[in-house]
Formats: structure tokens, sequence, C-alpha cells
């Protein structure tokens, strides 16, 4: 147990706020850089998006940040549309909502929540930030070589991939990229190592599991599943780096290019599909699962009633990351493989609903003759349920081999994963920022911005998606740089100005986020202990932030964290350090 | 000079906020409300109203979008298996509307319904095994059904019965191209690899391979025959492609060293369906689009764009490039008669090498055995 002399430590500018092995440091250390990562991630997004809805147009914003090279004349290189939408998508997914959602707040709630002083390991803590952070800064360097960014989508598939005559992007680029995630990954493991030995090991006396906030058993289920495919993706890495720099022959085969037969023999691209989406699909619900425990917590707590179903939520965790292990074939029933694989992964797709399903209808009835404090964290907790089930029941659709056949690779498939990605981990992770940034910063978020922001964001959220359902139908596919060849799609440059412009709307809209955020952070008004009146531990400890957590020992637990409106309590909350009172029932133990 | 005014204006912009904000809190001085940065009961009703007027927006966005945009999705498939997978589709669609209806309004009526008050009490109300096995059990019925329904239809589409009187034709992709080859009377396509392409011999089509001989490889148009069951075997020459076509419900990914295939019976040919009445309206709405847009390019000195015509299409549906959004080729399902006609009149592949290598001896380039790998084998193997 690493526990810390308070008062007697020394602390220096560099072991306070760079290389501070504390949880809560490096929660925001992971916070920020998430934030600032997203941004660019978000720009990139707005680029290409201008470039759909007014193709081939030439665009001052491009001069400046896509230079004469990538945008000669103010217009985007084709490829280059394609470097954009690969490093849009590593971004978003990899270093926004895995790293900024999972590392941010695994980071900071595992030891608070659980009653620990710290993770277990401090040091790896603070490895695996920076880590992450290097590689930010290799994947951004990546975006300045000469020959271009990878662009063979996030997805990364060879032989584009593997290959710099097929696509310029693949050669430094992508050599790049595949280094920055190689140390992605390894800062994930250790992330992920650390919150599992810690929930494990460090629980506080009368924590037992059962009396854990739903969002410990996110974060720790979410880090077995990381710990799980995280290595796959790694070993496909390191094949691919293989087959580009040492003349192997895994995932390439029979190959003639710029006019010359390559010497690769006997190898498969759909090798690669299996070994990429062993982890692409676990990697969705590692975005989804931190964020609905956050939701669950905030639901609960906001609500003044305990979380409907408990024992079936952690249930359904569970359920949904066993079921993420075994579906990933869904990703490509029209790859080539064997259509009886096609039939196995349809399947197991539709069971993986079940637990989905069940635990929408179980927030749907916290909700139910609750006395609901509507904050904006709440606010953003019921907008992830709404749009977790716009995005996931079209996943229904997808996840049916047969009806993938005419929507694969098209904007239904965007449609898809950003409605339940790009905005409903989106908003878990909005919810979690307003409603723990008193325990971070010991200071409050404005009110009256973050309900503009909310508002303003999911309408802009809806306008953006919700139209790309019917493109995605009508044919359209992914990551073309313009429409303007097929005459077929003629009709749908309306549809797609107006998702650019709802797009632009809602993006620049995200000032108001990031303006309250760093305002508040010195300016806002000073939070109280317990602002939310919660349950759960985090909020036993002091505003402004020590080593070590708690002054004295570290409480003792009595009892689950959803004890809202108890009967025979005479406040609607009972926080877990409440012992029992004489005859008082438990609902579980 | 852009670029600093544009920083300039957002800068002013956080400057007109930041005081903004400033002179709001300012003017809550001193009145009863509180400044805890937490939601009062005033905050509640309001969000509360809002939330339920969201689902009103979620709603009439959604049949916004339904009337504005439903005829967008592709109408008649051309495809004997088309109108399966469609019906699955219909079905499945009007299945999610039904729940996204119930559970959106559910959602945000309680927001509204519930939303705090001082002295309103929430009831405990934890668990209740009853409600988690009903809401378990009926969605694993209702997609037990869906699944069965699937994977029948899948079953149908993905494997044909080897007795079936089908027509073999490959569809070569490349960077950023497609290609293809009849395989003739035979019926059978000639064995071919990336390593025979040389000059005109762009399929890599193994010469030797008495199978080749009546094989016919085209360009820019792909013929099929009405009623005919087409078995497509695909090939790339360099990186992933995908062949879609979308109007027959069709689409299989092409692999470099491998041989795909997917199979269908055209229904409906190109001159029929240019009569079909929402291929009409889509066609009339397109060139109104095209017109528009030539006026505006002739006065900018530029080309008219041409009128569109129906035809079905092949496109490239896997990245694959700079040029990916710009890889196609026609598709033409013609009556079986013109088919033949059409057929007759292109030259077959050993025609086209004897006439491009006459006369001079040209040094055939030796290929070992191991090198040659059977590609009209298919990896994805047809299961009895």
């Amino acid at each position: 147990m690493s526990a810390h002399e308070h008062g007697h430590h020394k602390e220096t500018f560099i072991t306070k706020y760079i290389f501070s092995i504390d949880h809560k440091m490096i929660a925001k250390q992971y916070l920020i850089t998430g934030m600032l990562m997203g941004i660019i991630g978000v720009m990139m997004s707005i680029f290409f998006r201008m470039q759909i809805a007014w193709p081939e147009e030439s665009f001052e914003i491009f001069k400046i940040f896509l230079g004469e090279d990538y945008a000669p004349g103010g217009v985007m290189r084709n490829d280059i549309y394609l470097a954009l939408v690969t490093i849009h998508g590593t971004i978003m997914v990899f270093f926004v909502l895995t790293a900024g959602l999972s590392g941010t707040f695994s980071n900071l709630l595992i030891p608070l929540q659980i009653g620990a002083r710290d993770m277990a390991s401090g040091f790896m803590n603070m490895l695996s930030y920076w880590m992450f952070f290097v590689s930010c800064i290799i994947m951004i360097a990546s975006l300045f070589v000469e020959s271009g960014p990878a662009s063979a989508g996030w997805t990364i598939y060879p032989p584009l991939s593997a290959l710099p005559q097929a696509i310029p992007g693949s050669g430094t680029g992508m050599t790049l990229w595949l280094v920055s995630m190689a140390i992605f990954i390894a800062s994930s493991l250790m992330g992920s190592l650390n919150y599992v030995v810690t929930v494990i090991n460090l629980r506080t006396k009368g924590m037992t599991m059962t009396r854990l906030p739903l969002t410990i058993w996110a974060f720790f289920v979410t880090a077995i599943i990381g710990i799980v495919s995280f290595p796959v993706l790694f070993s496909a890495a390191l094949l691919l780096i293989f087959d580009r720099s040492f003349g192997t022959s895994f995932f390439l085969s029979d190959i003639f290019i710029s006019g010359e037969v390559l010497h690769y023999q006997g190898g498969s691209p759909v090798l690669f599909e299996h070994l990429f989406w062993f982890l692409g699909h676990p990697e969705v619900y590692i975005v989804i699962l931190p964020a609905m425990g956050l939701v669950s917590e905030i639901m609960a707590s906001s609500s003044r009633k305990p979380i409907f179903g408990y024992r079936a939520m952690i249930a359904s965790i569970i359920a949904i990351a066993f079921l993420s292990t075994i579906v990933w074939g869904h990703h490509m029933f029209i790859s080539g493989m064997n259509p009886f694989l096609g039939s196995v992964f349809t399947f197991t797709t539709l069971l993986i609903a079940i637990p989905s399903a069940v635990k929408a209808f179980n927030w749907i009835t916290t909700l139910w003759k609750g006395n609901l404090q509507l904050n904006t964290a709440m606010l953003f907790s019921i907008g992830f349920v709404s749009t977790f089930i716009t995005g996931g029941l079209t996943g229904i659709i997808l996840g049916d081999s047969t009806l993938d056949i005419n929507v694969h690779d098209t904007y239904f498939v965007i449609a898809h994963f950003h409605l339940v990605m790009g905005i409903s981990a989106l908003y878990g992770f909005f919810a979690g920022v307003y409603h723990w940034y008193p325990k971070m910063f010991g200071r409050m978020l404005n009110k009256t911005l973050g309900y503009v922001h909310f508002w303003v964001t999911v309408v802009c959220a809806y306008g953006v998606f919700f139209p790309m359902h019917f493109i995605g139908m009508a044919g359209l596919p992914r990551r073309y740089y313009t429409n303007s060849a097929f005459p077929l799609f003629d009709e749908l440059a309306d549809v797609n100005v107006l998702i650019t412009i709802f797009a632009i709307v809602g993006a620049t809209f995200q000032i108001v986020f990031f303006w309250n955020f760093f305002y508040s952070m010195f300016y806002g008004k000073k939070a109280t202990q317990n602002p939310w009146r919660s349950n759960t531990l985090e909020w036993t400890t002091p505003v402004e932030h020590i080593h070590g957590n708690w002054p004295g020992e570290i409480p003792e637990v009595h009892r689950w964290p959803y004890d809202y409106s108890k009967p025979g309590h005479e406040d609607d909350f009972v926080p877990q350090t409440v012992p029992m009172m004489e005859g008082e029932e438990e609902l579980h133990h | 000079m852009t670029s600093l005014l544009i920083f300039l204006v957002l800068a002013f912009i956080g400057i007109a906020v930041w005081q903004l904000t400033k002179i709001f809190d300012l003017t809550q001085v001193g009145t009863s409300k509180d400044n805890s940065e937490v939601a009062n009961d005033h905050d509640n009703k309001v969000n509360g109203y809002l939330m339920f007027a969201f689902v009103g927006f979620i709603y009439l966005f959604t049949i916004y979008s339904l009337v504005a945009w439903g005829d967008l999705v592709l109408g008649t498939p051309a495809s004997a298996h088309g109108s399966e997978v469609d019906n699955l589709m219909n079905i499945s669609m009007a299945l999610i509307f039904f729940v996204q209806t119930i559970t959106q309004f559910l959602l945000h009526y309680f927001t509204h319904k519930y939303s705090g008050r001082e002295g309103q009490k929430a009831l405990y109300f934890a668990d209740n095994n009853k409600l988690e096995a009903i809401w378990t059990i009926i969605p694993v019925i209702v997609l037990s059904g869906l699944i069965l329904y699937g994977l029948y239809t899948w079953n149908d589409i993905m494997f044909y019965d080897e007795e079936e009187d089908v027509m073999y034709v490959e569809v070569y992709a490349k960077q950023f191209s497609w290609e293809a080859r009849y395989a003739g009377e035979d019926n059978t396509l000639g064995k071919a690899n990336v390593r025979y392409i040389e000059g005109v011999n762009t399929l890599g089509v193994d010469m030797e391979d008495p199978a080749a001989n009546d094989d016919k490889a085209v360009t820019g148009e792909l013929h099929i025959p009405l009623g005919k069951k087409v078995v497509f075997k695909f090939r790339s020459q360099d990186v992933l492609h995908s062949a879609y076509m979308p109007h027959f419900r069709a689409q299989m990914n092409c692999v470099p060293g491998m041989v795909t295939q997917f199979a269908f019976v055209p229904t409906v040919t190109t001159a029929e369906m240019r009569l079909d009445d929402k291929i009409i309206e889509k066609v009339n709405k397109i060139n109104k689009i095209r017109a528009a847009k030539s006026l505006k390019l002739v006065a900018e000195g530029k080309e008219a764009l041409d009128p569109y015509t129906f035809d079905y299409l092949l496109l490239c549906n896997k990245i694959c490039g700079a040029s990916h959004y710009n890889m196609q080729m026609k598709v033409v399902v013609d009556t079986p008669e013109d088919f033949k006609k059409w057929l007759a009149e292109k030259p077959t592949v050993t025609k086209v090498w004897k006439d491009a290598n006459a006369p001079a001896p040209v040094e055939v380039k030796e290929v070992t055995p191991s090198q040659v790998v059977d590609s009209t084998v298919v990896v994805a193997q047809v299961i009895k």
C-alpha cells in the first residue's frame, strides 16, 4: 500500500504538476490532454466536412492549416482528405474517448470511490500518462512529414497501409502512426493493470464488491477487456511493421503495383482484419462502458433514487464485456471470409443487444418517480441514454449480415458509430466533467453556460448525424473525397451541406464549454465538500487535494452507494460511511 | 492578414462572452436566486419542459427526415434476393422505429414529469426481478426471430447450388478502375495471376490455360443477362477494393491474393428500370440539379455537365487510395438476346493477345509452378 507522508512532502512545481504520482493530478493531465487532442480531431472533421459539402472549393482556412502542399491553392488534395479522416478517427477513438475518458475518470475515481490512498502503483500510473503524452506528440508529428500522415483509414487495412506506392501517407506517416499506437497501447495496458489491481486489492474496510459504485464496476471490467484485447492490436501492428520494413508476407500476397509484381506471397489482408477487429470491437465497449458507469452514478445521485437494478446492471456490464470479444466479425461480413462465419457473428452480435437493452430500460426506470435534479451533468446523462438507444438500435440493422451487404462502408455506418461513440460516449464524458469538476478543481462550473452548452450541442449533434442514415441507405460510400463523380449522388449534395453547417455550428459552440472549463478553474465559485449531496466516498475527502486523500484514517463503509430517499432516514441521501441504524436492512451485501 | 482578422474576431467574441458572463452574474447579486451553481426548482422546471420539447424535436426531425429524404433510399431492387433483403430491412426498421418512439418518449417524459421540486420525495425503488425478466425475455424473443429470418436470407444469398445454371464473370479491381472477364462457352475462367500481367494482358490471364481461350475481357461497361444467376469472381491487383452494386443489394471485398465471390440473378433490365416511376422521379430531380449547376459552370467559362440517364453502377466501397472516390464501372442488364449480341462483338483474350504480339517472337516468361496460385478456386468456399 503506498502511503504518503502528508505535510512533510516537499513538492516542487515539477513533482506537483508535471511528474506527479498522485492519481488526482494524473487524472487532470489525462483530461486536459484528451481535450486538446479532441480540439485537433474535431477541427480535422470540420475540414473534411467542408470539402464534402463544397467539393474542390478553395478555402482560406485550408491554406492556413493545411498549407500549400496538402491544399494547393486552398483546395484540399484528394489523398489528404483520406489522411484527415484517418487521423480524425484515430485521435477520437483512442486519444480522446479511450485515454481521455477512461484515463481521466478511472484515475480520478477508483482510489477515491473504493477508499484507497492512491493507485496500487503511483509510479506506473505516472508512466502511463507520460507514455500517452509521448504517443500524442508522435501522432501530431506525423501530420508534418512530407509524404503526409497515415491515410489508410483509422482501420489501416493492408495492403493500402503497407505500401507507400499505394498512397503517400503509407510511407513515413504510417510508420509514425504505428510507433505512436504501440506506445499508446503500452500506456493503456499499464493503466488497465493498475486499475484492476487497485480495485481488487485496495478497497477499504466494508467495501465489498457489491457495495462498489457502478462507476468502479464499469472501469474495472473495461480495464479487463483492454488487457485482453489491446495486445492483439499490438501484435497486428508489429506484424504490419514486419511486412512494411522486413519483407515478410503476413498480410500481403500477389500484388502488382506501380508497374511491377511485388515479392509478397502467401499472406492475407483478411488476417489483419481479424486481428484488428479483435481489438477494434472490444475497443468500442472500452469507450462506452466507462461512460455507462459515469451516467449510472450521476443518474442515481441526481434522481435521488437508487440506480434501478444494481445487480442486473453489473451482470449486463459483464455480459457486454464477454460478448464484446466474440462479435468482431460483424465488421467483416463481406470481407471475403467464409459466409458461415458471418452467420455465427450475426448471432453473437444480436445477442449483445440484450444486455444493452436491459441497461437502457434500467436507466429509464431510474428516472421514474424520482426527484430529478436537472444539473447539466444529469442532462448530459439523459442525453447519453437517448443517443445510446438511437445509435444502438441501428446496430441491429448493421449486425444482421444480410442487411449489412448494402450498407457496409456507407454513411449509415458512420451515422451509427458516431451516434454511439461521437455523441453518446462524448455526452458521458461531458456529464462526468460537469459532475466531478468540483472534485477535480475545487470550484463549480457556471450553471447557465452549462445549460447553453448542452442544449445547443444536442440539437446540432442530431442535425449532423441523423441525416447520415438516409444518405447511407441511398448508397453513399464513406471515405469519398467528393461525391460529384457520381450523378447518382447529386441529390445528396443538399443533405451534405446541411450536415456540414450543423457540424460547424456545433463544433464552434464547444467554445462555450472550453471557456467555462478554464475560466471556472480560476474564477469559479468555490465548491463545498459535497455539492451534489451524493453517497459515494469521493465526497468525503476535503475540497483541497491532499496526497493520500483523507487527512486521517480512511473511512469505513457500511452500506451500498445508492441509499437515496431511503425510508426511515431524514435526509434524501445516506453516505456509504453512515452505519446501519437499529433494525435497518441492507438490500445487498 | 485574413488569419489575423479571424484571430482578432475570435478573441473579441471570447472577451465579449467573458464580460457578458460577468454582467449576468452581477445582475443576479441581490436577487433571491441562489448562486450555488447547483440546479434549483426553477432550473429543474425549465429544463424539464425543454427535455419534453426535445422529444418533440426528435419526433419532428425524424418525420421531416423521412418526408424530405425518404425517397433517397434505394428503391426497387434489381436482383432476385434483393426483395428478400428489402423485406428484412423494412421489418427491422419498423421494429427499431417502434422501440425508438416508445423509449425516447418515456425517457423525456419522465424527465419532465419528475423534475425536482423542494419537498418532493423520490420513490426508493431499487429493483424488481419481474420487470427485469420481462425486458430481457421480450428482446430475446424478438431478436431471435430477426436473427433466424436474417440467417435464412443470408444463407440463401451466399450459398448457391453448384448444380444451378450459372454464368461466371470475373470482376477485377485495381487502383483506380475495374475490368471484367467473361468465361465464354466453356463457362470456365482461365487461370490468372498478377505475375502474368504483361502488355495487353492486363488481367494476368495464363494464356497457356485452354480454359482461357474463349474468355473475353471488357472495360467501361459490364453487361449481364436478365434472369440468369451470375456468379461474380472478384480479384484485386493491388490493395483492398470492394465491388458495391447497390441496386442489386450486392457487395463483396476484392482481396489481393484471394478470389472472393458473390452471386445474384438480375431481375430488371436497364431499359425496364429506366421506366420505373421512382427512377424517373430521381433522374428528373438529378437533372434539375445538374442543369442549375451547369448554368453556374458555363457562367464561369467552364464546361456544362452532361445530363444524367439512369444506369446501374459498380463502385468501389473500400478505401483504396487517392482516387477511391472515382472508381466506377457501368453495369447494364440486357435481355438474354441483347446480351448475346453484345458479347459476340467482344474479342477473346487470346485474339487480343495474338494481335498485340504478332509477328515477332516474344520471350515467354518462365513462371515456376510454385508461384502459380489457382486463383479460380474460391477461398470463401461454398459449403454444401
